[in-house]
């Protein structure tokens, strides 16, 4: 089977005002397959958000692409040349479920109005009406009271809205949805309750795959069937999400996995230790690997060397801690940085 | 797709009269930056010709007749005269900064007056919030023109600050309104809870936890009541209420209006304070539209 | 109910909001105590009114009915300006957007010496300037590296542990902490748990809200689950995490993400489904 999605390489910087850049994904690399649910996880700051808006054609000044190349449906464009994108990929077969986007719904204008939006920026001559029956259809069929249509954004619930906005933002059935953080802002039972629409939305084919960013790995893991773990712009662990949960390799995952609370008696009354310090500042990421300064096993050669993201056991790995104990010989040889 | 930017302030091109004139700048095509830019730049204009003018070209008394009834211009009254002799081109200098001068006062008491009442009403609710509006909106009511006419009438010498003073204290009202509902608007934000946890007061909390959040804000409506000030002193001097024992753009007019120099073909009488008239009025108000935009990034032109 | 060695003791608590048909009841006859020392997790979805129970605790905002009662100020509910300073002093909170918490034309230096304006007798100089040290170390912030910066300029995470120096500052006995993590990365919120824990420590005891019953289990000793207003269900939190008695307690318990291994963990249960629990067990 063909992934529906790959990106290679992509390298994209925010340039500020003073002329320093900041490098917020680098070197990133990706597939996703037709029904798939890629994950990404990692801390705010770690670049995931930067990649979902690289990846759905949203990246504006001051954020620009240096490198990379992106395949959907086995057509390969470069993302530096954004002129040569498809008009139709942008938003209609990628589409994008942006951070917050339930806090932006103009608050002035019913849901309605909002699903005529959308429908109108990709078919400029669709019918009131018609556009409104299909997003009442859609609602429909995804158990969704479809009244409301008829509310303004302030009558729905947090969770509502954004299993709405969910909704009408794939009334066009895009292929891929990126959905970037949708679920931070919910409480549990809302959480869930959107992942639910996500997974339904895959299952009745009327979205072909989704990219889940996140920064709660156990949400993550009940809807993702990969997952890869971001840190400071680049990808340190990739592999199936069974494999991650139980035998993740990367410090940076095991750390992730062990600041997990669940309701069960093992939490109650031991201490959890969360993950040391602060991720770095990528106008100067730390030299080699750069995790190091907050890994427990860091080594000499992590201060210098950056590891190569390397394949074992079916999964992928950037670390030399895990080089070293599997005796794995990078194909590769890590770049000093 | 369309998704609006929450309101972070609210536009100032509410209620006030001039505001309608400053939206209708915003239609006008050009950028944001430029029309700071150009604000900026006839403002700095016509403050270098109405300050720095007279110490440049050495003091002179614009009362002072120096010819006859409207000379025209030539090389030594570069503007001519008025009906009494008075060389208009050192009146400019020195009616600009009068004017100037009146608009500064106008606005700084307004914004001042505005500012104390819109935040404690804003703030406090209740019943005092209903008595100070009361009170703003019986002032609202009341044509400014009416009350300027009856005080400038009362107080027998009128000089530049009284008459900044009069204006101000006639023209306060829509600038409390304005903050006071601003002020609604912040009185939830959890920073003040903080604040009231560590023990800050009703004056603290509105001195630093209020104010500040809408400086930008009461700033363009002190601009906005600053080209108001300039206006009102223009139309109460033409009526002949003006300051007295010195000159203003809106003297300059009164007299020429009084000895028909329309008529008579006199055009220097009252062809230049009319344009720096408007120049002033439209420099401010392209000030406030522009940073009404930069403030508001959601008026902003896609 | 009435305990003598009560903390505080909150009793028939209501708040309605609006008025004729659109009156909303927010918070509805809630009564509990809780002793010193104490961590006691009031649970529930948003719109449950557990966030306007911490306000009203904490006296931000009036409520309709009902008593508070603090340690030896008594009936603290009708209190105003200087009594209220007093009630103050002892109670203190950190809230859920550390974004929206600060003033922003604040440093963080002009922020904690403000915060010490409730305290009566602040320490004054050297003294003040260690207590304000010790407080930013013990959450794990660098002093000199944090006192002159703008909110702005420190993360979410940053935010969180300076609002619990803060707290550390003034030595409140209570301290009510709504959704205090809810904000940030799920790999930070253990940090700002355990910083929370070691307040108990110094005596201090803690109201924490949360919708997380993963969060509430580990860091509580008690449990009150909140729905639509009331208490439906409280007791000590092994008890109520072994036999959840209401269904809303147990669907909450259920909707806590547990690592899976994939999506077949969440197709079995349906939750697209409106859910109504009737609030009179």
């Amino acid at each position: 089977m063909q992934p529906v999605l790959t990106v290679e390489n992509v390298e994209a910087a925010y340039r500020l005002p003073n002329a320093q850049e900041v490098r917020a994904v680098d070197g990133v690399s990706l597939s996703v397959m037709p029904g798939e649910v890629l994950g990404i996880v990692g801390e705010s700051g770690c670049g995931k958000s930067t990649l979902a808006s690289v990846l759905a054609f949203t990246a504006r000044p001051p954020l620009r692409i240096k490198a990379g190349t992106l395949a959907f449906d086995g057509q390969r464009v470069p993302l530096t040349e954004s002129e040569r994108v498809p008009s139709d990929w942008r938003g209609r077969l990628i589409a994008l479920l942006p951070q917050g986007a339930m806090n932006s719904l103009n608050p002035t204008l019913r849901i309605r109005d909002f699903a005529l939006d959308v429908l109108r920026a990709h078919e400029p001559n669709v019918d009131r009406r018609v556009a409104v029956e299909r997003a009442r259809e859609r609602l429909q069929q995804l158990s969704l009271p479809p009244r409301v249509l008829d509310s303004y954004p302030h009558q729905l619930s947090g969770g509502m809205k954004q299993r709405v906005v969910a909704v009408i933002s794939t009334l066009l059935n895009p292929r891929i949805l990126i959905a970037d953080e949708p679920t931070s802002a919910l409480d549990v039972s809302s959480q869930r309750a959107l992942v639910h629409l996500l997974l339904e939305l895959l299952e009745r084919r009327i979205i072909t795959s989704v990219l889940f960013i996140s920064h709660d790995l156990p949400l993550l893991s009940n809807v993702a069937d990969q997952i890869a773990v971001m840190y400071a712009g680049e990808i340190v662990e990739l592999g199936a999400t069974r494999q991650i949960v139980r035998t993740p390799q990367h410090p940076y995952t095991q750390a992730l996995i062990r600041s997990t609370l669940v309701p069960e008696r093992t939490i109650q009354g031991r201490r959890i230790e969360g993950i040391p310090g602060q991720p770095p500042d990528l106008r100067k990421p730390p030299p080699g690997c750069r995790f190091h300064p907050r890994c427990p096993h860091a080594m000499e050669r992590c201060t210098r060397e950056r590891p190569p993201l390397e394949l074992i056991d079916g999964g992928r790995v950037a670390c030399w801690w895990v080089f070293e104990r599997l005796r794995v010989v990078p194909s590769r040889e890590g770049s000093d940085a | 797709m369309y998704i609006a930017a929450a309101p972070q302030t609210r536009t100032t091109s509410r209620r006030h009269p001039l505001a309608f004139l400053a939206s209708v700048l915003r239609l006008g095509g050009i950028g944001v930056n430029t029309r700071f830019w150009i604000s900026i730049g006839l403002l700095g204009a016509i403050l270098v010709f109405g300050l720095l003018g007279p110490i440049v070209l050495g003091k002179r008394d614009p009362l002072r007749i120096v010819g006859g009834l409207y000379d025209p211009p030539s090389s030594k009254v570069w503007l001519g005269t008025d009906n009494f002799g008075r060389d208009v081109f050192t009146q400019l200098m020195y009616g600009t900064r009068t004017s100037l001068t009146i608009g500064l006062i106008a606005g700084a008491v307004a914004t001042a007056i505005g500012v104390v009442i819109g935040t404690i009403s804003g703030f406090r609710g209740g019943m005092l919030e209903e008595a100070l509006m009361g009170i703003t909106n019986v002032v609202i009511t009341i044509p400014s023109i009416v009350i300027l006419i009856l005080l400038s009438i009362a107080i027998a010498s009128r000089s530049v600050v009284v008459m900044g003073l009069i204006i101000g204290i006639t023209s306060w009202p829509w600038t409390a309104r304005a903050v006071r509902a601003q002020t609604a608007s912040l009185r939830a934000r959890e920073h003040l809870d903080i604040a009231r946890l560590s023990g800050a007061g009703t004056l603290s909390l509105i001195l630093w936890d209020i104010i500040p959040y809408m400086l930008s804000y009461i700033f363009m409506a002190f601009v906005l009541q600053f080209a108001s000030g300039i206006l009102q002193e223009a139309a109460l001097s033409l009526l002949g209420l003006g300051p007295s024992n010195t000159i203003s753009l809106g003297i300059m007019l009164h007299w020429s209006l009084l000895w028909e120099a329309v008529r008579t073909g006199a055009w220097w009488a009252f062809f230049p304070p009319t344009v720096f008239l408007t120049i002033i009025a439209f420099a401010l108000l392209l000030l406030q539209s522009s940073l009404d935009e930069i403030f508001n990034p959601r008026l902003r032109r896609k | 109910m009435t305990s003598r060695t009560a903390l505080l003791e909150v009793e028939g608590l209501t708040r309605r909001f609006g008025s004729g048909r659109n009156v909303v009841t927010a918070v509805k006859d809630v009564s509990f105590t809780l002793a010193p020392g104490e961590i006691v997790a009031i649970v529930g979805e948003s719109g449950s009114g557990k966030s306007t129970l911490a306000r009203l605790i904490l006296r931000l905002l009036p409520p309709t009915a009902g008593t508070i009662r603090f340690a030896e100020l008594g009936d603290v509910t009708r209190l105003r300006g200087g009594q209220l300073r007093r009630y103050w002093q002892h109670v203190q909170a950190v809230f859920q957007d550390p974004f929206a918490t600060f003033n922003q034309f604040f440093t963080v230096r002009r922020f904690l010496l403000r915060s010490l304006g409730i305290l009566d007798d602040p320490p004054q100089g050297t003294a003040r300037d260690k207590a304000i040290a010790a407080a930013l170390q013990a959450v794990g912030l660098e002093p000199s590296d944090v006192l002159p910066k703008w909110p702005h300029q420190l993360s979410g995470g940053q935010r969180q542990r300076l609002m619990i120096a803060r707290t550390l500052l003034l030595r409140p006995r209570l301290v009510v902490a709504d959704e205090p993590t809810s904000m940030l990365d799920a790999s930070l919120r253990v940090t700002v748990l355990n910083l929370l824990a070691e307040l108990r420590q110094h005596g201090t005891s803690i109201l924490f809200i949360t919708h997380d019953l993963g969060q509430a289990f580990y860091l509580a000793d008690r449990l009150l689950v909140m729905y639509q207003g009331e208490i439906v269900e409280h007791g000590p939190v092994e008890a109520v995490l072994s036999a959840p008695r209401h269904p809303y307690t147990q669907r909450l318990l259920a909707d806590v993400p547990r690592l899976g291994e994939g999506r077949t963990a969440l197709t079995t249960s349906e939750h697209l489904t409106p859910h109504h629990f009737s609030t009179s067990s």
